[in-house]
């Protein structure tokens, strides 16, 4: 059975160094999974692309076709990665809107890897204080190592201990081990199906 | 096949002129709309309800006995109904009210409404919406069928041996359609009665519509209704015409780009994209029409949306006419080709006469005087006995789990 991930990057400039990291984490995670056995099939949306989209639903209610091919993705995966800059102390608008258009139950059981980047350290722990309460509300499950990547780790003037690739291997390591556990894309959620009861969409039906 | 019209009653500033109606003068522009649908041959007309500015339509049955009044063969409905904050007792006598004296040219298409605090203005709580509106629509159901109803539910008083007056015409309750953009379990409902479904089409992809009808569909086979293909089907639309194309995007633009619900946000040409909006001319609306059978199947009812966003009456007239004498002639030829024999109209007062009388005369419900022994005697009306409980065609909320009630 083929695990699912998505990458949600809501970098702003091209080329972007929080898709860099988003990348980094997808391909360590990837990599610790297929050293398992396990098959991996890993699909990256940059919100930049559906930024247009993203507002369109807000204000009208549905997705257009390639911000749907995302939500639907986002929503039958066995696992996400979710990297933006912080920006004013906390995520980026852009991916908040994108979260927001997300149902609400679409994550549920979920696991997750949040990634972060930014201008300077002192803002890593946005992760911890704005990002990881999204997912908590949403019923996802964070793992307990978020990465951030300040400009800084990109070359040597980073955490000399912890390094960023340390770090990043750290959380894709976690994060590996929810996603190989999870059957999250098998399972039908699909309130349109057809052929199956409905019935229990009301609630008290009878001889269903 | 029925064509028509809906309205949700929008009081919006015309965009190029600046001028926004009163009440007064919005409300006179929406009976004329009504009476013309009928004079250029329009089979429907359909009216909103919502209780905050900057919309009218807070009191429909006033409104459309009126239009009653002034026309003769013209369909009147709804678009929507609020099952969730009216009381389902008002609806039943308003509705059965408006049949008589409209002579039977009625029926409802209910919703949940889309304004939020319309829930707790009326005393509910927006979070139960969707059990409100089952819970209610099973009480209005039963309210029309049974002339003495003992009745106890979670958001409502309880009813000890209430008859709900008058009658329906003919004891033939108006036809009932189900409305919901995205609710599939409004789908259910509607197939689980074996009544209408009406998908409210015009903010939302044709992929998604084209889904939710095929689950009532189902479901209504399902339910014993008659096979998929014959279910009662539904659509919103909205159209806006000229002669040529370039004139309609040209003349619309700006009602679209400054309209309540999707102006300032995606382009007009992403919208008639990726929507059923049509701006362009009679055959391209004939086309785009003939469209929705090849993802809907055969359906029943054609509604669109022709007032909205500021259009001056005069504007909407001219569509009026439009519709009337080039489009819906040609829809109506086109779209009964092919059609199979037993795919229903959509049931009317008569239909459903005929369909529970046949030749016989249908019931005229005549009161006993009031002895106060409705409980005892089973029935306040002449004809006791002949209007006992139905069935109540329910399989869910309190009629699917409640024991046989003993009167």
């Amino acid at each position: 059975m083929t695990r699912r991930i998505v990458v949600i990057s809501s970098g702003l400039s091209t080329p972007s160094s929080t898709r860099q990291l988003a990348d980094r984490l997808a391909a360590d995670a990837a990599g610790i999974l297929t050293e398992r056995g396990v098959d991996v099939e890993v699909r990256t949306f940059e919100l930049r692309d559906l930024a247009h989209d993203i507002t369109n639903h807000l204000l009208m209610g549905f997705a257009p076709p390639k911000l749907e091919e995302a939500l639907d993705a986002v929503s039958k995966a066995d696992g996400l990665i979710a990297v933006t800059p912080i920006f004013t102390t906390s995520y980026a608008g852009l991916f908040k809107s994108f979260v927001d258009v997300i149902d609400p139950q679409a994550l549920t059981d979920l696991p997750v890897l949040i990634g972060a980047t930014g201008g300077t350290p002192r803002h890593s722990l946005a992760i911890d204080y704005a990002i990881r309460p999204l997912f908590t509300y949403l019923h996802a499950i964070p793992v307990t190592t978020g990465v951030y990547a300040a400009t800084s780790d990109w070359g040597d003037g980073g955490d000399g201990v912890r390094s960023l690739p340390d770090r990043i291997f750290r959380g894709a390591k976690e994060f590996a081990d929810l996603v190989e556990r999870t059957d999250r894309s098998e399972l039908v959620n699909d309130p349109f199906a057809l052929d199956r009861p409905t019935g229990h969409l009301i609630g008290g039906l009878a001889g269903e | 096949m029925q064509f028509g019209i809906f309205t949700v009653s929008d009081i919006t500033q015309d965009p190029t002129t600046g001028h926004t109606p009163s009440e007064a003068e919005r409300i006179r522009a929406t009976l004329t709309i009504a009476t013309h649908a009928e004079e250029v041959g329009l089979d429907v007309f359909a009216l909103g309800e919502h209780h905050n500015p900057p919309f009218w339509s807070s009191s429909p049955t006033t409104t459309l006995a009126y239009i009653a009044g002034q026309t003769s063969t013209l369909q009147l409905s709804t678009a929507t109904t609020l099952i969730t904050t009216n009381d389902p007792v008002k609806l039943a006598e308003d509705y059965a009210m408006l049949q008589h004296v409209s002579g039977g040219r009625v029926d409802l298409m209910l919703g949940r409404g889309n304004t939020g605090p319309v829930y707790p203005w009326f005393g509910k709580d927006i979070r139960q919406g969707l059990p409100i509106g089952i819970e209610s629509y099973e009480l209005l159901h039963r309210l029309w069928r049974e002339d003495v109803v003992d009745w106890e539910g979670r958001f409502r008083t309880p009813l000890q041996g209430f008859t709900a007056t008058p009658r329906p015409l003919d004891g033939v309750p108006p036809f009932v359609w189900h409305g919901s953009i995205r609710t599939p379990e409004i789908a259910e409902q509607a197939a689980s009665y074996g009544d209408g479904f009406f998908a409210n089409h015009i903010f939302w992809p044709a992929s998604h519509t084209q889904r939710m009808i095929a689950l009532y569909r189902q479901r209504y086979e399902h339910h014993g209704h008659g096979t998929a293909a014959q279910a009662i089907v539904g659509l919103g639309g909205q159209v806006f015409m000229r002669r040529n194309s370039q004139d309609a995007v040209r003349d619309f633009r700006p009602y679209f780009d400054n309209a309540p619900v999707y102006g300032h946000g995606p382009s007009l040409e992403e919208f008639t994209q990726q929507t059923p909006l049509t701006v362009g001319s009679p055959q391209e609306v004939i086309d785009k029409t003939l469209g929705f059978r090849d993802y809907v199947g055969d359906y029943q009812r054609q509604l669109w949306l022709m007032d909205h966003a500021g259009l001056p009456l005069k504007t909407v007239l001219e569509q009026l006419d439009l519709l009337g004498e080039e489009v819906v002639p040609v829809l109506r030829k086109e779209f009964a080709k092919n059609r199979p024999a037993d795919v229903p109209d959509a049931p009317t007062h008569a239909s459903l006469v005929t369909a529970k009388y046949g030749d016989a005369a249908p019931r005229q419900a005549t009161p006993n005087a009031n002895r106060g022994d409705n409980l005892t005697v089973g029935s306040p009306y002449q004809d006791a006995g002949a209007a006992t409980a139905t069935t109540s065609g329910a399989a869910f909320g309190p009629a699917a789990t409640r024991k046989a009630v003993v009167r």
